[in-house]
């Protein structure tokens, strides 16, 4: 265990840009010290280019608290259209905090506090009038864990358009639900067996028929947190051909622990690290030369 | 690995035997919990069943009525002098007896609700009037009782002469005993020979009905809301505390405020089974809040998560997925509350529901009393006829049981879902 004062001086040098010889050693530093240690710190600054021209989400000092933690610090970040971004960083550093933050997901967690402005379409999602069915129904979201209903597959499916009323007759619905389950690259498994539990799947099947259920509803932003860590090589292929046509339509937020899918998916690419977003940038610039030491020895494989 | 240490695997081996004695000292004494619980058990239903199955056979009385038609002949069909019509069968019976005191003795053999029976029978049928028929009446419970070997001859109960009559009928087969439908389809009686059960189960079924209808949806209710909508606050937690406190409360103090306050203040009426419900409801309502919060409790998250994040309102996510799979667990509570409630008797001795009641319920208003309440009342008897009836009543009670427990286990069956 390091102690507070070795930490202090790492991160005034981090905070600074400042590089020298003994940084590059891999760095381990406990995350549960996070707190304490640092609720005096001021949020390490973003490097690169968090903004884009006319984007379709805009974070603005978005601070994300769980109780007295801190997970998020000032992260003020863009989601562009049509494009994808992905979110990197070592485990527990609030990728997932973050991109639950974007449909208000983390309303459902007691004791989260979310604080700054987050717009979407010019429109701060965290205002007193928005409300979040339709809200969710626009930024559709993936979690983590595969967590389909235990109702049938087709039921799994169908629900999103069901409540939202978008299948005026069963046809309709039958239609919305083969081809979300074709997108998501799962039709020819199950389509002689759309009756049975949704539970039943392996999980990688399971993974892909929450991403269907996702697309059903018709988002216009998709937020994906890690989609392809239970898939297989073929099924992840699948998947992110499916983010690369829906980037047609849509916008899309995409967390993940590959650094080849961020690579191959993404256009721009943002990293985190404690709660701080470190550095942002077009996703070739971010992998190829990152401007930030974290940065660096993430990609790198030094760290995380 | 250092040399002169032992290895792992020889620590392991040697802590192996420990912990398997271990375990298979925790499985015998599993076993034998379970076993000493059957043979408890098993001890229990004897001794029901054995004093019980005896109730299900009464002794009769083959009598020649001749339905005369002078004894109809003045004033309503219904007052019409039916004693007379089994003494006058008993004294051609035995012509022998002619004393006053002798002719007494022999018409006490037969119940005296047999008159009744006739009246039943020639009401039903007027056609009767004028003829002549054999009909099996119920015998007096002495005589249920001697039959059945329950009372010894020398008991001093029944007189040499009347043994002697019972003799003379058993040689006629004109005595013998057949299934008690009496006890199935009656009421309340102080003739053990004339009284049934179905009178306290209708009133226990009316009971546990107003209970069921108010508790369920009470309590999921109350589960949902303060699981799912109620900030948590300094009052919830207030309201938390007191519903674990309810539940512990004992269930006369229950009957006391059904007493005060149903009766007292609301002025609704005594011995009913709808504020025997009410009251019972007082008692199961914590139970069915506390299983029905753990139910919800234990529904994951990530179904929350994966219904809010397609769009559901609060409203949708609580209706199409929560709630069907706490289901299983709120009916299990639902089934032990009311469990307590079919077998509580203390709440509902406050408000009445212990009165001596001959007719079935028909409402749930009427006059009622409950499974429960009817076997302290004739456990309490004196007669030995209604020792045998107590301990039928209660296999009733446990059948009564049963049924609802099954039906609890294939309601959740057909809600429960797998993962
Ligand atoms: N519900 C919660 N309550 C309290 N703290 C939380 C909660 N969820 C997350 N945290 C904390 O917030 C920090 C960020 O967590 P988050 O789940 O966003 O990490 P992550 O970047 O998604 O990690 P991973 O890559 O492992 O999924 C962690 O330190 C975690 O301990
Ligand atoms: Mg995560």
């Amino acid at each position: 265990m390091e102690t507070a004062t070795e930490q202090r001086t790492l991160f005034t040098k981090e905070e600074i840009g400042v590089t020298t010889p003994e940084d590059s050693k891999p760095q381990h530093r406990p995350e549960k010290t996070l707190p304490a240690d640092r609720a005096q710190d001021k949020p390490a600054p973003t490097v690169g280019k968090p903004f884009v021209d006319n984007p379709r989400m805009a974070c603005r000092h978005v601070n994300v608290f769980y109780g007295d933690k801190h997970a998020i610090r000032d992260v003020s970040l863009d989601i562009g259209r049509n494009q994808v971004i992905a979110m990197i960083g070592p485990s527990g550093c609030g990728k997932s905090t973050f991109i639950r933050c974007l449909n208000r997901m983390n309303d459902t967690i007691e004791g989260c506090r979310v604080t700054g402005e987050i717009l979407l379409d010019g429109q701060n999602i965290y205002a007193r009038q928005v409300d979040v069915v339709p809200l969710r129904a626009q930024v559709g979201m993936v979690f983590q864990k595969p967590n389909p209903f235990p109702k049938s597959i087709y039921d799994n499916v169908a629900y999103g358009p069901k409540i939202h009323g978008l299948a005026r007759n069963r046809a309709e619905l039958d239609e919305i639900v083969e081809t979300s389950l074709q997108r998501a690259g799962l039709w020819d498994e199950v389509k002689d067996r759309l009756s049975h539990a949704g539970t039943s799947l392996s999980g990688g099947q399971q993974q892909r028929l929450c991403i269907a259920r996702t697309i059903a509803v018709g988002p216009e932003v998709i937020l994906m947190d890690e989609p392809c860590s239970a898939l297989d090589p073929i099924a992840t292929g699948k998947i992110e051909e499916l983010i690369d046509e829906l980037r047609r339509q849509y916008s899309i937020a995409i967390v993940t622990h590959s650094m080849q899918q961020a690579a191959r998916v993404s256009q721009r690419t943002a990293y985190f690290h404690l709660g701080d977003l470190i550095e942002v940038g077009r996703t070739e610039q971010i992998f190829t030369t990152p401007r930030h030491k974290l940065t660096q020895d993430y990609i790198t494989g030094r760290f995380g | 690995m250092n040399n002169g240490k032992p290895k792992t695997i020889e620590i392991v081996q040697r802590s192996l035997v420990r912990r398997y004695r271990a375990e298979r000292r925790f499985r015998r004494m599993g076993l034998g919990a379970i076993v000493l619980s059957l043979v408890f058990l098993g001890f229990l239903f004897a001794s029901i069943v054995g004093n019980g199955y005896t109730a299900l056979f009464q002794t009769q009385v083959q009598l020649d009525i001749s339905f005369d038609p002078e004894t109809f002949a003045t004033g309503e069909l219904a007052n019409a002098d039916y004693p007379r019509l089994i003494k006058e069968a008993l004294y051609k019976a035995f012509p022998q007896v002619t004393a006053r005191g002798e002719r007494r003795a022999l018409t006490g053999l037969v119940s005296s609700g047999a008159a009744f029976q006739l009246r039943q029978m020639v009401l039903a049928d007027r056609s009767l009037i004028g003829t002549r028929r054999s009909i099996w009446l119920p015998a007096d419970d002495d005589v249920d009782m001697l039959v059945k070997g329950h009372l010894s001859r020398q008991a001093g109960r029944l007189s040499e002469a009347q043994l002697a009559w019972i003799g003379q009928l058993q040689s006629q087969g004109k005595l013998a005993k057949h299934f008690n439908w009496t006890l199935f389809t009656a009421g309340d009686s102080r003739e053990p020979e004339l009284a049934g059960i179905l009178g306290a189960v209708v009133g226990s079924f009316y009971t546990l009905l107003v209970t069921l209808a108010l508790s369920f949806p009470l309590g999921v209710a109350t589960a949902v809301y303060l699981e799912e909508f109620a900030p948590r606050s300094r009052w919830t937690d207030l309201i938390e505390v007191n519903i674990n406190n309810l539940a512990a409360v004992p269930s006369i103090v229950f009957g006391l405020l059904g007493l005060a306050v149903f009766l007292g203040a609301f002025g609704m009426p005594r011995s009913a089974p709808v504020v025997g419900g009410m009251v019972l409801t007082l008692m199961t309502l914590p139970t069915i809040i506390i299983a029905s919060r753990a139910a919800l409790q234990a529904v994951p998250p990530s179904i929350r998560d994966a219904a809010l994040g397609v769009g559901a309102s609060k409203m949708q996510m609580i209706l199409h997925h929560v709630l069907p799979l706490a289901l299983p667990g709120m009916l299990t509570g639902t089934i032990i509350g009311m469990a307590r409630a079919l077998g509580e008797t203390a709440p509902l001795l406050m408000i009445g529901m212990v009165a001596f009641i001959v007719d079935i319920p028909g409402g749930f208003t009427d006059p009622a009393t409950v499974l429960p309440v009817q076997i302290y009342l004739w456990a309490d008897s004196p007669e030995r006829a209604f020792v045998e009836r107590t301990a039928a009543a209660t296999l009733a009670l446990l059948a009564f049981l049963i049924v609802m427990n099954g039906l609890a286990v294939v309601l959740r069956r057909r809600f429960e879902r797998r993962w």
